[in-house]
């Protein structure tokens, strides 16, 4: 990697990598490197200060805070895939988690890394979005919490103010009846995903009383496929319903044609995928 | 040959060379440090066509650390053009090609400026303060429309390079009153070779002489070709190959940046490196594949085939590089395959288009012939309702036919396609996916079957040099090996094949074991420098093991007549008294008086008492020319689970029956076939260099060439039938192309089986998910879907029929 030159530092508190942001306009965060490292060593990235967020320990780790999980920014794919508080309460994280990239990218890549980096076309922008996730951001003058929805603006562009840090992910635990799955359609296991589908489903009495799905490379941000979660809940809990629900998987989403795929097949993929997770997901 | 307990031949010996590359104890080119070494950065055009209107390299020049900057006019008196070695005709187009751009560039990935600097950063930095203005040209980029009159003009000379034919036969007797007449056109998508050492060069200049280091599959060759093109004396060029990590056909050349390299070193008087990034190499290296295939093929009613008709287009890119008009030449032999014909036509004409230049690529030539007449094979028994096997076998040449010459006019000196088929059938369990497949079609399944048949063969062992002249090839195909035979009775093997990542130091080792009767152990093979090796072709066209092996096995027969002479002084008999037995020349008669070559190396060493007039040396060469290629051949089969929902494409199963001849190492040779299989399906399925409209090569990183991993395959069962070859002494045939020549064809033949009852009779290579489903629902259209946004991708309709 010839990247272009820039200063580095590697603070050992989150109030320190706050200052050293703040100071430095210029400055990027990095964590893993896993999306950064590409961006510098084509130079499509020209930081001048890369603030290292590696020495700071409190962002590690994945804690149980009641109805919640909180899951420190530093924590890695790989990390994901073995907790087992993640596995008890959010497997559809450790699921999704699972097949990003290859394993070494998911030994370093970490959650706040992929969710700050905002491609719509990475798996946990969505499975946050599907799990209702708290995105907990510490800046200058404190932090505040925000949905994912407020958090993902835009392609590769999130609502992270100069200064502010992704510190860490406080995922609601899912209670008893819930079902998930995440269903990626990715041409080779190390590709991204066309699309993919994070659904979660409750099931009662023979009937999904609700559906959480969260759309993976469906637009320019993640998305939710709220008609087809409206389609679903209080829907039998069937093969042919599921499918019947997921035909409005696409509604409202606007995806890209690119190499990999044109968006009217990435919509007719929506559809299919979403009727195939909502049935996993609902244990059908 | 096969294995047995004294012979090191047969062995599954793991590789010795491996070591020191997974420990990574070895010195690749991008290792090597000099003192002075200064680095080499390149900058190049961004644009397809263009006419370079000004450089101005005055800020470069001053950042901190560059040494110096040069753009095109700078180097423009020294740097001569890259050369092309085949010239296939008379009044081919070959274009001046200046390793650096100085007035026009015709591809994005040409060089335009050369900065040599302290460090790689520094070099990087300053490439980004050069300021060059172009004034852009249309670019060309499509082989049909750059053939139309009024196209936009690569080079001045027009964008044909050459037509070049072959007849045989009478085709128009053969298609005249032919009940079958089908009519394909097949697309080769442009493929880019990832090897996984990227290219890099070093250069040290040493007063007037000068020692290249490069990651290089052809050290010898380069050698010759450097001092052609910059006029410095052969003899005082070195090339060294070190270990080199993977070529597959993009480190057969001779390239600009090799010559850029060596002219910077000569002009500063110091040494430099460069080092391409994977980015820059995917635009700059050589690609391959990029042809479009008219084929058509004339049968009778039971499916005898009367003749062939092939008309080629192949994109040359930008510029011919040393063998790229060549390599659709390499097809053009292969198109009738394994098949008997009475008539066979085939047309090529090369064209120039704004691309990056392409050239030799694994199988070069042949993966494309064979993908062409295995596909249409499969249409020819669909047609006329037979099994795709069924239709191979009625017109394939019979074992009891050998050696036979084919209606290209090579002759095959062996075969048997009928137990490679039978041994593949059976490990495939063949009828019983047939019966599955009939079900699961029978039932409108979501998910269906489709079995793929690939009935190969090919021409390796790049060789004869006599043939090579007559297709005005400008190089011989021979090669070369010596033995040094140590006094302490250890070997050292010095050959002209150079090896980058084949394993040669393993197979030759046990070949000399058992021809010197020495440990495999006590045998060290030297190659790649052309100061120890000083005379060789190198390695492509899986000639190493049929060519220089062949050397091989001469030298050490030298070896052993030149020992038997000092055994019998030795023992104090005479030399017509000794036999070679069990490695070792005994007395006839008297086994337990006997000489090993490590003992006779030592009286040789020491010298007392030689005869007469025999020198004291056991050391040997022998450089070799078979007059004949060698002929591989096999049956691979492929299964695929098609997704019609979604286009998904799973291979199930694989198994590929090939016969090599006599095997010397069957882990090296399983090696080969499992790389070789997944570097053809990866054509199949996943690879494809994709340009935009303005030219710029859109798949330039590995997150959008998509290569597949060990995950994205399934395991193969791999078999062998072994008919050893008759045309050179280890009865070898070589297997370094032949699983990404036969697993293509093979794998689209799958998907195209599993979709023909949607009416599907192509689908375009790479067959990605969504073409294969574009496929299904161009054949087969539903009202519930959504219309497709874009033609399909070649969905053809059935041109079969009676004429």
């Amino acid at each position: 990697m010839i990247p272009a030159s820039f200063d580095y530092t590697r603070p050992g508190s989150v109030e320190a990598a706050v200052e050293a942001l703040a100071a430095d306009e210029e400055a990027k965060v990095i964590a893993g490197g896993q999306s950064l490292l590409p961006l510098l060593r084509l130079r499509f990235a020209y930081p001048t200060l890369l603030v290292d967020l590696g020495g700071i320990s409190e962002l590690r780790g994945v804690r149980d805070a009641g109805d919640a999980l909180e899951i420190g920014a530093l924590t890695t794919h790989y990390e994901l895939t073995r907790d087992p508080l993640i596995a008890a309460h959010a497997g559809l994280l450790a699921q999704a988690a699972g097949t990003i990239a290859d394993p070494a990218v998911r030994h370093r890549g970490t959650i706040g890394g992929a969710l700050s980096h905002a491609d719509p076309a990475g798996d946990l922008p969505a499975v946050v979005t599907a799990l209702e996730a708290v995105l907990v951001v510490t800046g200058p003058g404190g932090s505040r919490e925000v949905s994912p929805a407020g958090f993902f603006a835009d392609y590769l562009t999130t609502t992270l103010a100069p200064g502010e840090i992704l510190t860490s992910v406080r995922v609601p635990k899912l209670g008893d009846g819930w079902g998930y799955h995440y269903e990626k359609f990715h041409p080779t296991a190390q590709a991204w995903a066309i699309v993919g589908v994070a659904a979660l489903a409750r099931r009662s009495n023979g009937h999904v009383a609700e559906a959480r799905i969260g759309l993976t490379n469906m637009g320019s941000t993640p998305v939710r496929a709220g008609a087809a979660e409206a389609a679903a809940a209080g829907a039998e809990a069937s093969a042919a319903a599921m499918r019947a629900a997921a035909q409005r998987a696409d509604e409202g989403t606007s995806p890209p044609s690119d190499l990999r795929a044109a968006a009217d097949y990435r919509r007719h993929l929506a559809r299919v995928l979403t009727g195939r997770a909502l049935a996993r997901a609902a244990g059908i | 040959m096969t294995a047995t307990a004294d012979h090191e031949v047969g062995r599954a010996r793991t590789r010795k060379e491996d070591a020191r590359l997974v420990t990574g104890q070895t010195s690749w080119t991008d290792n090597i440090m000099l003192p002075g070494l200064a680095q080499v950065a390149f900058l190049r055009s961004p644009h397809a066509h263009a006419r370079i209107t000004s450089v101005n390299l005055d800020a470069a020049r001053t950042a901190p650390g560059v040494i110096a900057v040069f753009a095109g006019a700078d180097v423009a008196a020294e740097q001569g053009s890259l050369p092309c070695a085949w010239p296939v005709t008379e009044d081919i187009v070959i274009p001046n090609h200046p390793p650096m751009a100085v007035e026009t560039v015709r591809y994005a990935g040409e060089i335009v400026a050369a900065v040599v600097a302290r460090d790689r950063y520094a070099a990087a930095d300053a490439l980004e303060l050069i300021d060059v203005e172009y004034e852009p040209l249309p670019p060309v980029l499509d082989m049909p429309a750059a053939l139309e009159p009024g196209s936009p003009k690569v080079h001045a000379e027009g964008n044909k390079s050459y037509t070049w034919s072959l007849a045989n036969g009478d085709l128009d007797a053969a298609f005249a009153d032919a009940p079958v007449v089908i009519e394909r056109t097949y697309r080769q998508q442009r493929l880019i070779p990832e090897a996984m050492e990227p290219r890099a060069v070093v250069v040290a200049p040493v007063a007037d002489e000068f020692t290249m280091w490069s990651s290089t599959q052809i050290p010898h060759v380069l050698k010759v070709m450097l001092a052609l093109v910059t006029g410095i004396p052969e003899h005082k060029l070195r090339v060294i190959a070190p270990d080199v990590g993977g070529g597959f056909g993009s480190k057969l050349q001779v390239t600009a940046e090799e010559v850029l390299a060596l002219i910077l070193a000569r002009r500063l008087g110091r040494p430099v490196k460069w080092t391409e990034s994977r980015t820059e190499g995917n635009a700059a290296v050589h690609h391959g594949r990029d042809q479009i295939q008219k084929i058509r093929i004339a049968a009778d009613a039971d499916g005898t085939l009367r003749g062939l008709d092939v008309d080629l287009l192949a994109d040359m890119g930008a510029y011919l590089m040393i063998v790229t008009p060549g390599v659709p030449l390499l097809g053009a032999f292969m198109f009738n395959a394994i098949y008997k014909m009475a008539a066979y036509r085939f047309n090529c004409t090369g064209v120039f288009t704004t691309k990056t230049p392409t050239d030799a690529y694994r199988g070069a030539g042949r993966p494309e012939a064979t993908y062409a007449i295995e596909h249409i094979m499969d249409d020819l028994a669909f047609h006329l309702g037979l099994d795709p096997l069924e239709v191979r076998e009625r017109n394939w040449i019979k074992h009891e036919e050998f050696p036979y010459t084919t209606i290209s006019g090579l002759t095959y000196d062996t075969g048997n396609y009928e137990a490679a088929t039978a041994l593949a059938k059976d490990l495939f369990q063949y009828e019983e996916l047939r019966k599955e497949q009939s079900e699961r079609n029978a039932a409108s399944a979501q998910v269906r079957l489709g079995l793929g048949v690939s009935t190969y063969t090919e021409m390796c062992g790049l060789a004869p040099s006599r043939v090579l002249g007559s297709l005005r090839y400008a190089a011989g195909g021979w090669e070369h090996a010596a033995i040094r035979m140590l006094p302490t009775g250890m070997v050292e093997v010095i050959t002209g094949s150079s090896a980058h990542g084949q394993g040669h130091e393993t197979a030759w080792s046990q070949i000399v074991a058992d021809e010197l009767g020495v440990p495999f152990e006590d045998v060290r093979v030297l190659h790649g420098d052309t100061a120890i090796s000083h005379k060789g072709m190198d390695t492509y066209g899986s000639r190493s093991l049929v060519v220089g092996g062949t050397a091989l096995v001469s030298a050490c027969g030298k070896v052993r007549e030149k020992a038997r002479v000092i055994a019998a002084a030795m023992m104090e008999v005479a030399p017509t008294d000794l036999e070679w037995a069990d490695g070792r020349w005994a007395v006839r008669g008297d086994p337990d008086q006997g000489k090993t070559i490590g003992e006779i190396a030592f009286a040789t060493f020491a010298a007392h008492d030689l005869p007469d007039g025999v020198e004291p040396s056991l050391d040997c060469d022998a450089t070799i020319d078979p007059d004949n290629f060698s002929y591989p051949h096999g049956t691979h089969l492929c299964a695929v689970e098609v997704d019609t929902e979604t286009g998904w494409v799973k291979i199930r199963s694989y198994v590929a029956v090939d016969d090599i001849g006599n095997v010397i190492n069957p882990l090296i040779v399983d090696g080969q076939l499992h790389g070789g299989i997944v570097q053809g399906i990866a054509q199949a399925l996943f690879e494809e260099a994709a340009y935009d409209d303005s030219g710029n090569l859109v798949t330039a990183s590995l997150a959008d060439y998509l290569i597949p991993s060990a995950a994205d395959v399934p395991s193969f069962t791999l078999a062998r039938t072994q008919t050893p070859s008759t045309l050179n002494p280890l009865g070898v045939k070589g297997v370094g192309e032949a699983g990404t020549i036969a697993s293509t064809p093979a794998v689209v033949n799958a998907i195209v089986d599993a979709l023909r009852p949607f009416g599907v009779t192509d689908v375009a290579m790479p067959c990605t998910p969504e073409r294969v489903w574009r496929a299904i629902n161009n054949a087969l259209p539903s009202p519930g879907e959504t219309p497709p946004l874009q033609p399909p991708a070649q969905n053809q309709v059935d041109g079969g029929g009676a004429a």
